[in-house]
């Protein structure tokens, strides 16, 4: 299987990653390879097999509603690499591109 | 002998008798990483400071008095993408370069109320993804046993912290064999439990339907002593499970394998398993028969897709999971950003290194409209297949001995520019994480150049015990694990 270089535009926009020309020429070459070599899954007969997307047996785990200690709102924000009165600052959302 | 070689359940014994002060353990140790962690590079960041502060607090508190937990003044080693508070904890990646974390993973909880000494964070490849340690944003680390050789990944900072005498034990994580696969290249002891059997909380998240924290140690005795502590529900891990938890050290009492079955797959000794790796794991399947375990044959038919499998449901989610760092919340964020979407991109685009955006990329495809189906749909179907050759395999043995890695340590370099290359590496250890059982990795040999070789020793889900006690028992047979590496 070959990834084109449009294919590899396409992916890296949805997963919200700039990448250079050199990078769209190297990640070709790599995603191209490892999925010819996934190929191999097409091989295998699941029909009527069930997917498995935890071994766990347990679904859902509930707890009570109530009011528990939390991070201060000072602590959660010292990661920030901007913040402003108690809020995360981010640019400009609302604007026409 | 220099208190830095003892196991961690050797040193216990002097401190809790009071022949040793735990400021003496920290300096001892603090002396030992000043000698030989140039060569090594095990850490990311150390914590001598603090960890002499604590250990003073704990000599006052104890003096006169000596009543002492199985960690209590024990100096460890923690892979630096497990989250310790207002402890820098940066997953080996630029985006995360000055990451503070405001709370205490649920593991670094357990181990501080125990009293536990932090000498510092491990290095890692970037995110834990990688089978090597080369691909960390601060560089790799290298194998105690020969410098020129990785100490295998992900968790090659913990395991070379370990096998160094950095540390008196470390904890790792292990997705797709990050514990087992780096004891293994560094001949000490990587025990990757249960999925479930220990809490998640907090470590930063890879592929959280196989991720599992664990222990890596001088020997089999000090995993159980580990797991005692690190195992159990955990009500902020809803993937952890509400099991009872026994003592793991018990087991010891029983030093031989009678009536236990041994399982030997065949698809694990086929084409390009190392000569030198096949002759030493023969070997100790020979030592586990002397030892009483009945040996048979069985089959695990699904071991060729294992890889596919693994890389698509892995990368799948880790593309999923990594889409939190987008420079708002915390980590790096771009100074070029005119725009959110524009701060997204280049935030990210500067933040990861060349592998953690490959299995975005890839991840990504796999879910993408028009693929999802043919790879992430397909995958997650094989990987049932996989857990049912497991429980077939089960229903005949009670153990699973294998290799852990096709090859001892490779070259520094060796598998860098190849990716799938250096995937195919892991062929051995990933099936375990995607059907949710336990294995222990333990020294079982050395090649002809030196290097270390693992026996990988698997076992049914929430069965630790009977690993535990296996490898016991094989270690006290062979005492591969009381060879040093020579470090000048």
């Amino acid at each position: 299987m070959r990834i084109s270089k449009e294919e590899v535009e396409r992916v890296a926009k949805l997963a919200r990653l700039e990448i250079t020309e050199a990078e769209k020429e190297v990640f070709g070459t790599h995603l191209s390879s490892i999925l010819t070599y996934m190929d191999k899954l097409k091989t295998l007969n699941t029909d009527g097999v069930e997917p498995t997307a935890t071994v766990l047996e347990q679904t859902n785990v509930l707890r009570e509603d109530k009011v528990c200690p939390s991070l201060p709102a000072e602590k959660a924000l010292a990661n920030a690499p901007e913040c402003e009165n108690g809020f995360f600052r981010v640019p400009k959302i609302l604007e026409e591109r | 002998m220099a208190l830095y070689k003892l196991t961690l359940h050797e040193l216990q014994e002097k401190f809790t008798n009071g022949e040793v002060t735990a400021r003496e353990i920290v300096q001892a140790y603090s002396l030992r990483i000043s000698q030989v962690e140039p060569k090594v590079k095990a850490y990311i960041t150390f914590t001598k400071e603090s960890a002499l502060a604590q250990a003073d607090a704990l000599d006052q508190k104890l003096k006169g008095w000596r009543r002492t937990m199985p960690l209590m003044g024990m100096p460890l080693a923690v892979k630096d993408n497990i989250c310790t508070e207002d402890v820098l904890t940066t997953c080996a990646s630029r985006i995360l370069g000055n990451f503070v974390p405001p709370y205490d993973a649920t593991v670094i909880a357990r181990l501080r109320g125990q009293g536990y000494l932090l000498l510092g964070k491990t290095n890692l490849d970037e995110f834990a993804m990688g089978s090597s340690t080369e691909n960390s944003a601060f560089g790799p680390s290298r194998n105690p046993w020969n410098l020129g050789s990785i100490p295998g990944g992900s968790s090659g900072g913990s395991a070379a912290a370990v096998a160094a005498d950095e540390c008196v034990a470390a904890l790792g994580s292990d997705t797709g064999g990050s514990i087992r696969q780096p004891a293994a290249c560094c001949g000490v002891v990587g025990l990757k439990p249960t999925y479930g059997r220990v809490s998640r909380f907090g470590l930063v998240a890879f592929a959280s339907s196989l991720d599992q924290i664990g222990p890596i140690t001088k020997d089999v005795t000090d995993a159980a002593v580990l797991l005692n502590v690190i195992a159990g529900h955990d009500p902020l891990d809803s993937t952890s499970a509400n099991l009872p938890v026994p003592d793991y050290t018990k087991v010891f009492r029983r030093k031989d394998l009678k009536k236990v079955r041994v399982g030997v797959p065949q698809e694990y000794f086929a084409e390009g398993l190392d000569p030198e790796v096949d002759q030493a794991v023969r070997g100790a399947i020979e030592e586990l028969k002397r030892l009483g375990g009945d040996i048979k044959d069985v089959k695990l038919p699904t071991t060729d897709a294992a890889i596919a499998t693994y890389y698509v449901v892995a990368t799948a989610e880790a593309s999923s999971n990594l889409a939190r760092y987008d420079g708002v919340k915390y980590g790096l964020r771009s100074k070029q950003t005119k725009d959110l979407l524009e701060m997204y991109m280049t935030t990210r685009q500067e933040g990861f290194g060349p592998e953690v955006k490959r299995r975005i990329m890839l991840g990504t495809y796999a879910l993408s409209a028009g693929y999802y189906d043919a790879y992430y749909g397909k995958a997650q179907a094989v990987r049932t297949l996989i857990r049912r050759d497991f429980e077939a395999a089960f229903q005949e043995v009670d153990l699973i001995v294998t290799p852990v890695m096709p090859t001892p340590a490779f070259k520094l370099g060796e598998k860098v520019a190849d990716p799938l290359q250096m995937y195919l590496s892991d062929i051995y250890t990933i099936s375990v994480n995607l059907a949710g059982i336990p294995a222990i990795s333990l020294p079982c040999g050395f090649s002809k150049a030196g290097l270390p070789i693992g026996l990988q020793i698997i076992g049914r889900a929430f069965e630790e015990e009977t690993v535990l006690r296996a490898a016991h028992a094989y270690e006290q047979a062979t005492m591969w694990h009381t060879k040093k590496p020579h470090m000048r």
